[in-house]
């Protein structure tokens, strides 16, 4: 089980650097269709979804990493394993 | 410890955080349900930059603040106590709805309008945002051992009879007062704002007679709490890890289901089945109503099986069943699968009502209903919009039986069509037992999860470490299935199709429930963490 949660952990990290470039592109996309009375607001929501969607991905990232590192083999069964 | 808390102090607990909880959801959705009146009084889409306004009001309340709530108010619940700071939540999000029932409308005050309802409504989002961290803290860390899920399983009811209670007080007021004064500056919209005031004022009475958490207590007494919570959170690998994986092994999969289930359903009941108003929300009111115990038999079966494979579960049937479910819903709703009662003439009737364009006075609207009866009981009211382009504004004034073929300039090739359906009883209850299905799918991923999460962390960072990835979770994973949605459905419109394919934008939560669902399953464990007391 720890074989397949430290591959899976190099999957995660190539899917976030894929999502942040397919939400770019989408909001490249979109932008440039948007008519000129709604690009602004256009631009708006994808500035926003990009901005939040940013340190997600940089999260599920570290959380491949973690993953890949076998971070998660054993995972901690009380508090005191946390704060230590 | 708290196995010594009498179940008459743990009802009273459950009691008070739940009610406080229920109306910050009722404050919350009142927004969302009465948008298109507030765009219309707050927001005019004519108004250019009050678009713009529009629009941070909706994505940065849930998406921004609501995460950014959460670390406020989940660092503040850590340092000074869990009851303080959702006293404060419920002040904020009482005050802040109370107030958008106060604002004039955009033609009174102009830009003010819409600034004062931002303001208002991030305020909104981020007292959510502190809030469900320290109910279901507080409950948890009340509820004895072994009886956790069970107890906080209450708390996971209130977001969904917000819900309820927001879509009756607001069917309740409209149906007495009718659409125009419903939906006036002054009109019965505002009713539900004012509302919130009242019901808040009631619950801070109860949360102020609440004591503090025993745990934090003790914690207190002891000098160990935390001295800076998002530091010990975020920046120690330890507990940073197990941020990570609550939010990607559990929370994203929970959120999407969720808002599937009580929001994207309402939305697709009434854009893409064309559902009657009333009747949309009577179906997601009843659907609500049946599926709600099943928070608690969760919640209470959690403690016997784990949290683990309840929420999974979950997650999976929705994987599973969420397209067959909407192409019913289709189903059920087609025309073409109905009979019609052709003998019937008397009930089938056309009228046609002329209509001026208020700019262009040579454009005229002619709007025809026709009604169109099943033998199910449905009632399907079809109203075509054609338009014409007269050679003389004078023509637009005459009756519509004197108005020539040589008078026309143009006529529009296609009609504009608009349906709305009532559905038979068999349809109707059809339509209830689908839209339970997807509730009691939220109730196997929503009612375990509180507990889960509070099992997750220590003690001294618990409010904080479990507010952010619940915020990320469901307000923006969760959050953005309407848009992300109706985004999928945009890129399948061809010109062959150009109405998409509809059933396109539950890719979204179909795939983020996968992932979730592979991440929970192979890293999260099923065993839980007994003693929430470290």
């Amino acid at each position: 089980m720890n074989t397949i949660k430290k591959i899976l952990g190099f999957v995660w990290m190539i899917m976030s650097p894929a999502i942040i470039l397919f939400l770019v592109y989408q909001a490249y996309v979109k932008i440039g269709a948007a008519s000129e009375a709604a690009k602004a607001n256009t631009i708006l929501q994808w500035v926003i979804i990009l901005l939040i969607f940013l340190p997600i991905t940089i999260g599920f990232f570290i959380f491949g990493k973690y993953a890949a590192q076998n971070e998660y083999g054993d995972l901690p069964e009380s508090s005191k394993e946390i704060m230590d | 410890m708290n196995a010594s808390n009498p179940p008459s102090k743990i009802a009273f607990v459950i009691g008070a955080s739940s009610v406080g909880t229920l109306i910050e959801w009722y404050d919350f959705y009142i927004f969302g349900m009465l948008a298109t009146i507030l765009s219309k009084q707050f927001f005019p889409a004519d108004a250019g930059t009050a678009a713009l306004l529009s629009t941070l009001a909706i994505f940065a309340a849930g998406f921004i603040v609501r995460p950014f709530g959460a670390l406020v108010f989940g660092r503040l619940g850590d340092l000074i106590g869990r009851k303080h700071t959702f006293l404060l939540t419920l002040v904020i999000m009482g005050g802040s709805t109370f107030a958008i029932g106060l604002v004039p409308g955009y033609t009174t005050i102009g830009w003010l309008a819409p600034i004062l309802v931002l303001i208002l409504r991030l305020l909104q989002g981020l007292a959510l945002g502190g809030e469900y961290g320290g109910a279901a803290t507080y409950v948890a860390e009340h509820a004895p051992a072994g009886q956790r899920g069970f107890w906080t399983s209450w708390i996971q009811t209130t977001a969904t009879l917000g819900l309820f209670l927001a879509l009756g007080v607001i069917i309740l007021i409209r149906s007495s007062q009718g659409v125009d004064q419903f939906s006036a500056e002054w009109g019965g919209w505002r009713y539900p704002f004012w509302i919130s005031i009242l019901l808040v004022g009631v619950s801070v009475l109860i949360r102020m007679r609440m004591s503090e958490s025993p745990m934090f207590t003790k914690l207190k007494s002891e000098g160990k709490t935390s001295t800076n919570p998002l530091k010990e959170s975020f920046g120690h690998k330890a507990n940073f890890k197990m941020v990570l994986l609550a939010l990607f092994g559990a929370v994203m999969g929970q959120g999407v289901v969720w808002y599937t289930g009580q929001f994207y359903a309402q939305s697709f009941i009434e854009t893409v089945c064309k559902i009657e108003f009333v009747q949309s929300r009577n179906i997601m009111l009843i659907a609500i109503l049946m599926a709600t115990p099943c928070f608690v038999f969760f919640g209470w079966l959690s403690d016997k099986v784990g949290r683990k494979w309840i929420m999974l579960t979950g997650m999976l049937l929705a994987v599973i069943t969420y397209r067959p479910i909407y192409k019913e819903f289709i189903h059920i709703t087609d025309a073409s699968k109905r009979s019609q009662l052709v003998d019937n003439k008397l009930t089938n009737y056309m009228t046609a009502i002329p209509i001026i364009d208020a700019v262009d006075k040579t454009k005229l609207y002619i709007k025809k209903q026709e009604d169109t009866f099943y033998t199910d009981g449905s009632i399907f009211k079809y109203t075509k919009t054609d338009t014409l382009f007269l050679k003389d504004s004078l023509y637009a004034a005459r009756p519509l039986t004197l108005i020539f073929p040589s008078m026309i300039q143009y006529q529009s090739p296609k009609p504009f069509v608009q349906v709305e359906k009532t559905l038979g009883n068999a349809a109707f209850w059809k339509m209830i037992w689908l839209v339970f299905i997807q509730i009691v799918y939220v109730t196997m991923v929503y009612g375990p999860i509180a507990a889960f999460l509070v099992e997750m962390f220590p003690t001294k960072i618990r409010y904080t470490s479990m507010s952010l990835p619940y915020h990320i979770g469901n307000g923006v994973f969760g959050g953005l299935v309407p848009f992300l949605g109706t985004l999928i459905v945009e890129f399948t419109k061809t010109s062959a199709n150009p109405a998409g394919d509809v059933l396109a934008g539950l890719w979204y939560p179909i795939g983020v429930a996968t992932v979730c669902l592979v991440i929970g399953a192979i890293y999260l464990s099923n065993k839980m963490d007994e003693n929430v007391m470290d």
